[in-house]
Formats: structure tokens, C-alpha cells, sequence
């Protein structure tokens, strides 16, 4: 393919058509609204299905209902539209139904600044729905990243049968870069496959494995789907020999396999004693301040975090261990410093928050570097 | 123990009440229920929820779907557990959200019968607005409102369908809003079958899910039924047997409907039962495969 000028949410919508997304149900928000305007035009030169659903609330009921049908499935929306998301974004994680959610983040709480730039969904993202569950929340550095994490988020959500978030901003969706995107024909992902007769197939069932093959509706495998606490057939149950195992196995499918699942790109240098950590449109300033800083003869190291939740802990273990500092860089009041601090001691963390819609400038960065 | 248990025991003195063994097998419309499902319902001895379960079974027994072919959608409460004992392909969704599960699966597969069934407080309270935009679209779904005119799974507060003045755990002094009708919000909606029944009309109730379900577009029945442990009781109205005769005697035929003079419509108190709307238009995924093809075949 062609070198072409792109926007990050238009990658995103081609990323999502090469993944193989087949349904994709939105309700227009600023400024998300580009990746539904380009699935509308896209989705049904491939057979696939766009509708605009009355509100956040549906779109997010709709992308469940038709993977539970078989299509692979997304949602865009921002702040508020996310917040709405939230119900059946637990229900998905709850029945275990993959699916892509992407929230092009804007400033928040409430209608906050539509156009303006933010980083204040982070947590949002992690426990925005009620009770304990599983998720797995991206974040794209550029435009061409936003292409690939899509893929990625897709593969996740099918291979680990949970809801996987997007969670972009308005900076990357917005920029424009030129972008060369590979063969479509060249995507591969997980796809599911049940090999038990219909009689013997266990939906929930608690192993081999820890995640358990999905059988679309239709298909000759009945079965209930519910957001209640279900046994491995899907039947709702209170018995606490039922439902133990079943929390056991759903809260560590994905902390078991953070060796696949934590995406991130580390840029050390032998006895740094400084590093920033950041994701999202954030990560370029810190990648923007390492550059001056080393230009300065500053020894630095770069830890780009690429997926945000389940939380890298290993990485940013290991990179605790080895600086004496750092700086995360973040457009909002600190939120995933938090994590940060949680793992390294708060000792160690500086935080460099902005949360007015402004970028964080790579000079906010190198004030907080020194010694 | 409870009224439950009490009534199987008093069953089991009475031989001649005993099924004889291969029944269910014998049953093809309870071959419809599921086998491994641990029976019997959640819900209370006496409601009118169990018959409606009764007329989906056969209407779809009647229609000849293979069950396969067959999906039921469901919110929250009462009414919406009726899925889970059946052998089709079910979704228990969140409240109120029924239809818009519904619309994903039905444009993701428009080959299945998709059936979304409800409560009166989940069809038109917390999923009012899914309610009206699913028949706007005329989308090839059937909604099936059992409206009981109460909150029952959360214990007997008022719903958008409870009428003006009945009291309810949140009306202690008698509910101050105004009901909806609710195959009238179908009918504004756009949807193109809509009909009405009670539960004292089983067969009734048969005939209109059958009708409904074959629809190409948005069917609505609306089954009404009673709640003789809430609503019943905080409107001393008697027991399940004198709620389940009160719709016999308080509703009358669309066609007797029909006769009345206009001062007699005006007055008129009791339920109408019939159908309401039968029409065709052109259906949701229908109209989308047709733009598949335009957009495929090269058009702009
Ligand atoms: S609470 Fe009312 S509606 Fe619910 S099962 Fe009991 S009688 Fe039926």
C-alpha cells in the first residue's frame, strides 16, 4: 500500500476493517466521531455492518449481541460516552464476550472540553464498571501505532474472551502522519474453534486452559449467557463451589499471560539513574525530552508503556530497580503514577500532571529530571 | 418451607396427579424446556409469567423452528429469567437493555428469530428509549412485554405501566403518575405487528406470538399478567386464582371493543385484547443487505 496522510482515528477504523471487524455500533461524540464516519463507508464493502445507535448505552448492548452472533465487534466513543459504556462493558467481561472498545480521550469530568486533549480516563478504564474484573486497556503512541494496537486489541479480546480498550486521545486521534499500512491479507487473528459435541460444550468451563472456546449463537451450540454468576454451562448459580473457581480462573487469564499481553518499548542506557515512563500522546513528550536531555550528554531511560492494564508490573519493577528516579509525564492529575508509585514507592515517582487540555511540554519534563 | 414445596407435597398424595413416567419425552413442546436446567422456577407459585412461558413454547412449536434457529434476548427481573429454561440460544442481558443486545445479534445473524422478552419496568422504564428506536427501525425482532404493572423481583414498586392511583411499595399513597399504554408507544414507534392479550387467554396468547415471531419486521405482544405477591397484595385484590379471573372478567375483545359507541369506548375501563397492527414494511436488515450490495456492486 500506498505511503497516504492519516489521522489516528482513521487508522484505527482500518485497523479494526483488517482485524476482520464485522459490526461496529456508535452514537456520535466529539472526537471520536471519525472512526464511525469511516466504518459507515468502510464496513460494507467488506460485508460488514455499521448501525448508530440511540445512545452509548445500546452501541455498547449491540457490539455484545453481535459477537454473541459471530461478527467481531467495536465501539468508539470519549468521556461521557464511555462513562455510559460502563454497565455492559462489566457485562462483557462478566460473559467473557470479546470486544473492542475505543474511548478517544477528551477532557473531562462531565461535558468538560470537548475538543481538548486528556488522559483522565486511565483509571475510568481500569474500574470504571462495578465489582472485580479482568480488562485489557491499550494506548497508541502515533498514528501508524493506533493501526497496529487495533489488530492487537481485537486478537486479545478474542483470544482471552474479554473486552479490550483503546484508550487513545484526542491528540493521536486527531494528528495527521504519513502512514504506510500493510496488506489487510497479512492480519492474523486468534480465531476460536470448539471441538466438543454440542451435548458436552461448557461455555464456562474452568479448564483445560483458562480461557474457554466461544460457540457464536446459531451454530448448533446452545447455551445461556448471563451476567449473573454462572456455573460452567452458563446456569446462575450462588454456590460458592461453583462460582470460586470461575473468579479464579476469569481474574488471572490475564495476569497469567502478561508475557504476551504487556506491550512496551524500553530505550535504556547503561548507568542512567533517571527514567521517564509514559503512553499515550504523553509518551511523545517523554520521548521528546529524552532526546534533549541526552543531546545535553544526560545519560536517560525511555519506558514506553503501550498496555496500560493489566498493569506491567514486572517492567516497571525491573526499571525501579535500576534508576533512582522517575518521571511520568501524564495529561491529567497523575493516574497511572499511581501504579507506578505502587510498584517502585512513592520515593521514586515524579509526577508531572497536567490536566487543562494543555500537552505536557518536554520542558515540564526536564525541570523534574534533575537530581 | 415453602408454599412451593408444601403444594408438590400435597401433589404427591394424589396418585392420579402424577405424571406417568415418559412424559417429557412424549411432550414436544416440552421437549422445548431445557433438560439439565435444575426446574423448578424462580419464580412464585401462582404467577402468570409460567403461561407465557407456556404460549412462546408453542408458538414456536407451532411455527416449526428448530431451536437453533431461535434466540431469546431478556433484561432484568421477573419476566426476563423465562430464558434460561428453555433449549434455544439465550442471552440474559442488563436491565432494560434487551432490544439493543437483540439489535446486534438480529443485523449479525437476520436468518435467526430473535425474541426479546421483558417486564413492563424493563421494556418502558429503563429501556424505554431502546423500545422505541427498535420498532423506529423495524428491525425483524419480536418483543414480548409481559406487563404485570409492577416491579416485582425487586418487590412491588410502581412501573410505568401501573395505573393511576394503585398503590405499590413506592406509591403508599397511591401512585400520582399516569400509566403508558404500551401497544399504543408500539404503534407510534413504527412497529408493524402489534397485539394484546392477557394470561387468562393462553391460546390467545398462542396465536399472536405465532403471528408476531413470523413477522419480517418489529412484532410487539403484550401479555398482561398479574403480581398477586406485590401488587396484588398491596391492592388487596385476592389471590393468584382472583387476579387470573379479574382478567378474564375485565377485558373484553377488540371486536366487542369495535361495537361500542363512541361515549362507550370513552368509558370503557376494561383491557382490550386483539390485534392492532399487521403491516409490512421494509425490514431493518433487509435494507441494510440491499446496501451491501449497492456499496459492493461499486456504487458511491
Ligand atoms: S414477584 Fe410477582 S411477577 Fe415476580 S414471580 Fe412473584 S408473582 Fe411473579
Amino acid at each position: 500500500m500506498a505511503v497516504k496522510l492519516m489521522q489516528g482515528n482513521e487508522a484505527i477504523a482500518k485497523g479494526a476493517v483488517a482485524a476482520g471487524c464485522r459490526f461496529y455500533a456508535g452514537y456520535p461524540i466529539t472526537p471520536s466521531t471519525e472512526v464511525a464516519e469511516v466504518l459507515s463507508r468502510e464496513l460494507p464493502k467488506v460485508g460488514g455492518k455499521f448501525i448508530q445507535m440511540e445512545d452509548e448505552i445500546a452501541s455498547m448492548a449491540a457490539i455484545i449481541g453481535a459477537r454473541v452472533g459471530g461478527l467481531k465487534s467495536m465501539t468508539a466513543t470519549s468521556g461521557p460516552g464511555f462513562s455510559l459504556m460502563q454497565e455492559n462493558i462489566g457485562y462483557a467481561a462478566m460473559t467473557e464476550v470479546p470486544c473492542v472498545i475505543v474511548n478517544v480521550q477528551r477532557l473531562g469530568p462531565s461535558t468538560g472540553q470537548p475538543t481538548a486533549a486528556s488522559q483522565g480516563d486511565v483509571m475510568q478504564a481500569r474500574w470504571g464498571t462495578h465489582g472485580d474484573h479482568p480488562i485489557i486497556v491499550l494506548s497508541p503512541i502515533s498514528v501508524r501505532h493506533s493501526f497496529d494496537l487495533t489488530i492487537k486489541a481485537f486478537d486479545f479480546s478474542e483470544k482471552y474472551r474479554t473486552p479490550v480498550i483503546l484508550l487513545t486521545d484526542e491528540i493521536i486521534g486527531h494528528m495527521r502522519e504519513p502512514v504506510e499500512l500493510p496488506d489487510f491479507k497479512t492480519v492474523k487473528i486468534f480465531e476460536h474453534s470448539v471441538t466438543e459435541k454440542p451435548a458436552d460444550y461448557k461455555a464456562y468451563r474452568n479448564g483445560p486452559g483458562d480461557v474457554p472456546p466461544m460457540a457464536a449463537f446459531g451454530t448448533g451450540y446452545r447455551y445461556h449467557i448471563t451476567g449473573l454468576f454462572h456455573d460452567e454451562v452458563g446456569f446462575p448459580t450462588q454456590r460458592l463451589d461453583e462460582i470460586d473457581p470461575w473468579l479464579e480462573r476469569v481474574n488471572t487469564k490475564l495476569t497469567n499471560h502478561m508475557d504476551e499481553i504487556a506491550l512496551y518499548e524500553e530505550d535504556y542506557e547503561d548507568g542512567a539513574k533517571v527514567a521517564l515512563l509514559s503512553y499515550g500522546c504523553s509518551a511523545r513528550t517523554a520521548r521528546h525530552a529524552m532526546k534533549l536531555a541526552r543531546a545535553q550528554g544526560q545519560k536517560v531511560d525511555l519506558l514506553s508503556l503501550f498496555t496500560i492494564w493489566p498493569f506491567p508490573e514486572k517492567q516497571v519493577e525491573a526499571l525501579g530497580d535500576k534508576v533512582d528516579r522517575i518521571v511520568v509525564p501524564e495529561m491529567n492529575r497523575g493516574q497511572l503514577a499511581l501504579e507506578v508509585e505502587r510498584i517502585v514507592g512513592r520515593k521514586k515517582v515524579r509526577r508531572v500532571g497536567l490536566a487543562n487540555g494543555e500537552m505536557v511540554t518536554p520542558q515540564m519534563v526536564l525541570e523534574k529530571m534533575g537530581g | 418451607m415453602s408454599q412451593h414445596i408444601l403444594d408438590a407435597a400435597a401433589l404427591n398424595q394424589d396418585e392420579a396427579l402424577i405424571p406417568k413416567s415418559g412424559w417429557f419425552e412424549q411432550s414436544e413442546t416440552l421437549q422445548k424446556l431445557r433438560k439439565n436446567k435444575k426446574f423448578p422456577t424462580i419464580w412464585c407459585p401462582g404467577c402468570g409469567i409460567g403461561v407465557v412461558m407456556g404460549a412462546l413454547i408453542r408458538a414456536i412449536d407451532h411455527l416449526g423452528l428448530k431451536n437453533d434457529d431461535v434466540a431469546l434476548v431478556a433484561g432484568i427481573g421477573c419476566t426476563a429469567r423465562m430464558p434460561v429454561y428453555m433449549d434455544f440460544n439465550t442471552l440474559h442481558t442488563t436491565h432494560g437493555r434487551a432490544l439493543a443486545f437483540a439489535t446486534g445479534l438480529k443485523i449479525a445473524r437476520p436468518d435467526m428469530k430473535v425474541i426479546a422478552i421483558m417486564g413492563d419496568g424493563d421494556a418502558l422504564a429503563i429501556g424505554g428509549n431502546h423500545f422505541i428506536h427498535a420498532a423506529r427501525r423495524n428491525l425483524g425482532i419480536t418483543a414480548l412485554v409481559v406487563n404485570n404493572s409492577i416491579y416485582g423481583m425487586t418487590g412491588g414498586q410502581y412501573s410505568p405501566t401501573t395505573p393511576l392511583g394503585k398503590r405499590a411499595t413506592t406509591a403508599p399513597y397511591g401512585n400520582v403518575e399516569p400509566p403508558f399504554p404500551v401497544c399504543d408507544l408500539a404503534i407510534a414507534a413504527g412497529a408493524t405487528y402489534v397485539a394484546r392479550s392477557t394470561v387468562y387467554h393462553a391460546l390467545e396468547l398462542d396465536k399472536f406470538l405465532a403471528e408476531a415471531i413470523a413477522k419480517d419486521g418489529f412484532s410487539l405482544v403484550e401479555a398482561v399478567s398479574y403480581c398477586h405477591t406485590t401488587y396484588g397484595r398491596l391492592n388487596k385484590l385476592g389471590t393468584a386464582a382472583d387476579m387470573m379471573r379479574a382478567l378474564k372478567d375485565n377485558s373484553i375483545s377488540r371486536t366487542a371493543f369495535d361495537a361500542m359507541s363512541p361515549e362507550q369506548k370513552a368509558d370503557n375501563t376494561k383491557i382490550v385484547r386483539g390485534k392492532f397492527v399487521d403491516i409490512d414494511r421494509p425490514q431493518y436488515t433487509a435494507i441494510y443487505a440491499n446496501l451491501i450490495t449497492r456499496v459492493q456492486g461499486g456504487e458511491k
